[in-house]
């Protein structure tokens, strides 16, 4: 579904360069959730970015459903971003003038779909994350937890193919962080490719697959787990 | 050690037979912390001479078991006493980065990078079980919580010295050099 090929990320020139991706390849099927992990300036919102077409890489090809982005018209990769992309952002981006609904609604009727099937839309995932009554809520009226609930709303709303969720719970306590991660995972189930940035380790650990950046470059990533049966047998000490 | 007072929680709720205490205690530890009747059997003679619980005197299987007020007593203590935070004896991890500093062709934040990788999988074990489990399973997701919580800060740890190490100019691996302040771990 999405797939990264030797992709490098270069900001600014001369000495003020900042090699932020260095020959990243990654690849993420339907139905698998991928975290991202790594410490502050890793390069993982610029993966995600990149991921989400919003940035074009240095060099390296970007492939989401099997189609490379560099040839896409920009209108294309537009209405990819609209249609099949859901995006959480580090820092919400949230629309102030528009209440919790209005802003998960909105993607799905820049979409064309009609306002009433979107606003119904929107306000069942707005539910699925115990957001039902802050739906006419603006922004500035929310709590920084809640913002970030709508911002997933959002990004799951309407029929998505990739989510990308830049430290989606960075302003959740544990019992939301975890209600977020099962979501995310439970879409991921359902198809859609997910990849979610954290340095998080509890976050990270709802993902099939854990990759590990360092300094742009992908050094480590997990196993498949062999599943958890092992783990709570006779002789097994909590 | 905590096997007694689980036991006299049990028995707090009113009389009991002793393989009943068995199952109840199975069921109530998420079958994570399996214990063998013999156990039982001795923690419960153990608690009756101290007088915290009595017996009817039946035989065997038959024996029924009651907490006394010495043992309600004892078992509300228990339950105030905060936990033991003195670090265990020795910490391997901490032990093995020490050293991983020291031996000469060890990359460290390689080292780091692979225990960081086997904890992270630990967890995905534990929370797969917890997505796994029913929502209503309230006892052993609070088992599998501490896990989780008790990993997470190893995987912590392991940024910190990643970020700590990265000040650490390279080894002085000469007899000259000045004498490296010694370290006194937590040792007991
Ligand atoms: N627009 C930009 N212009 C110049 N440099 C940038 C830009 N965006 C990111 N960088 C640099 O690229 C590197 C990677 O940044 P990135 O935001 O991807 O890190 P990150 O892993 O997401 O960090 P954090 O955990 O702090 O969010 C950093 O050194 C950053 O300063
Ligand atoms: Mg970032």
């Amino acid at each position: 579904m999405l797939e990264l090929r030797g992709v490098s990320k270069v900001y600014g020139a001369g000495p003020a360069e900042v090699h932020a991706m260095r020959g990243v390849d990654l690849s993420v099927r339907g139905g698998e959730l991928v975290a991202v992990m790594g410490p502050s300036g890793s390069g993982k919102s610029t993966l995600l970015t990149i991921a989400g077409t919003l940035e074009e890489p240095t060099s390296g090809e970007v492939l989401i459903g099997d189609r490379d982005v560099a040839g896409m018209s920009r209108n294309d990769r537009a209405r990819l971003r609209r249609r099949s992309i859901g995006y959480v952002f580090q820092d919400f981006n949230l629309i102030p003038g528009l209440s919790a609904v209005e802003n998960v609604a909105l993607p799905l009727e820049l979409d064309g779909v009609r306002v009433k099937a979107a606003r119904a839309a929107a306000l069942e995932a707005l539910a699925r994350l115990d957001l039902a009554e802050r739906a006419e809520r603006f922004p500035d009226e929310l709590s920084g937890g809640e913002s970030q609930r709508v911002a997933i709303a959002r990004a799951v709303v309407g029929e998505r193919h990739l989510l990308l969720a830049d430290e989606p719970t960075g302003a959740l306590d544990s019992v939301n962080g975890e209600a977020v991660m099962r979501l995310l995972r439970s879409a991921c189930r359902d198809g859609v490719a997910g990849v979610v940035v954290t340095h998080d380790a509890q976050l990270a650990s709802w993902a099939d697959r854990v990759v590990f950046l360092r300094d742009g470059r992908v050094v480590d990533q997990t196993a498949t787990r062999p599943g958890p049966e092992s783990l709570l047998a006779p002789g097994a000490k909590p | 050690m905590s096997v007694r007072y689980a036991l006299l929680a049990l028995l707090s709720e009113g009389s009991k037979y002793g393989l009943q205490l068995r199952q109840e205690f199975e069921d109530r530890t998420g079958d994570a912390w399996p214990l063998n009747v013999g156990q039982v059997y001795t923690t419960l003679q153990r608690l009756e001479r101290d007088g915290l619980v009595e017996s009817d005197g039946s035989d065997g299987p038959q024996n029924v078991f009651s907490i006394t007020p010495e043992g309600a007593e004892e078992l509300t203590a228990w339950l105030r006493t905060p936990p033991d935070v003195v670090p265990p004896p020795r910490n391997e991890l901490v032990i093995k980065v020490l050293v991983g500093t020291r031996v000469p062709g060890v990359d460290v934040p390689e080292l780091l990078q692979l225990h960081r990788r086997r904890m992270v999988e630990a967890m995905q074990d534990y929370t797969h079980l917890k997505g796994e489990m029913s929502r209503d399973d309230v006892e052993l997701g609070l088992v599998v919580d501490s896990e989780l919580f008790r990993i997470e800060a190893i995987v912590r740890w392991l940024d910190a010295a990643d970020a700590r190490l990265k000040k650490l100019p390279p080894p002085n691996r000469g007899v000259t050099g000045p004498r490296r302040r010694r370290i006194r771990l937590g040792v007991r």
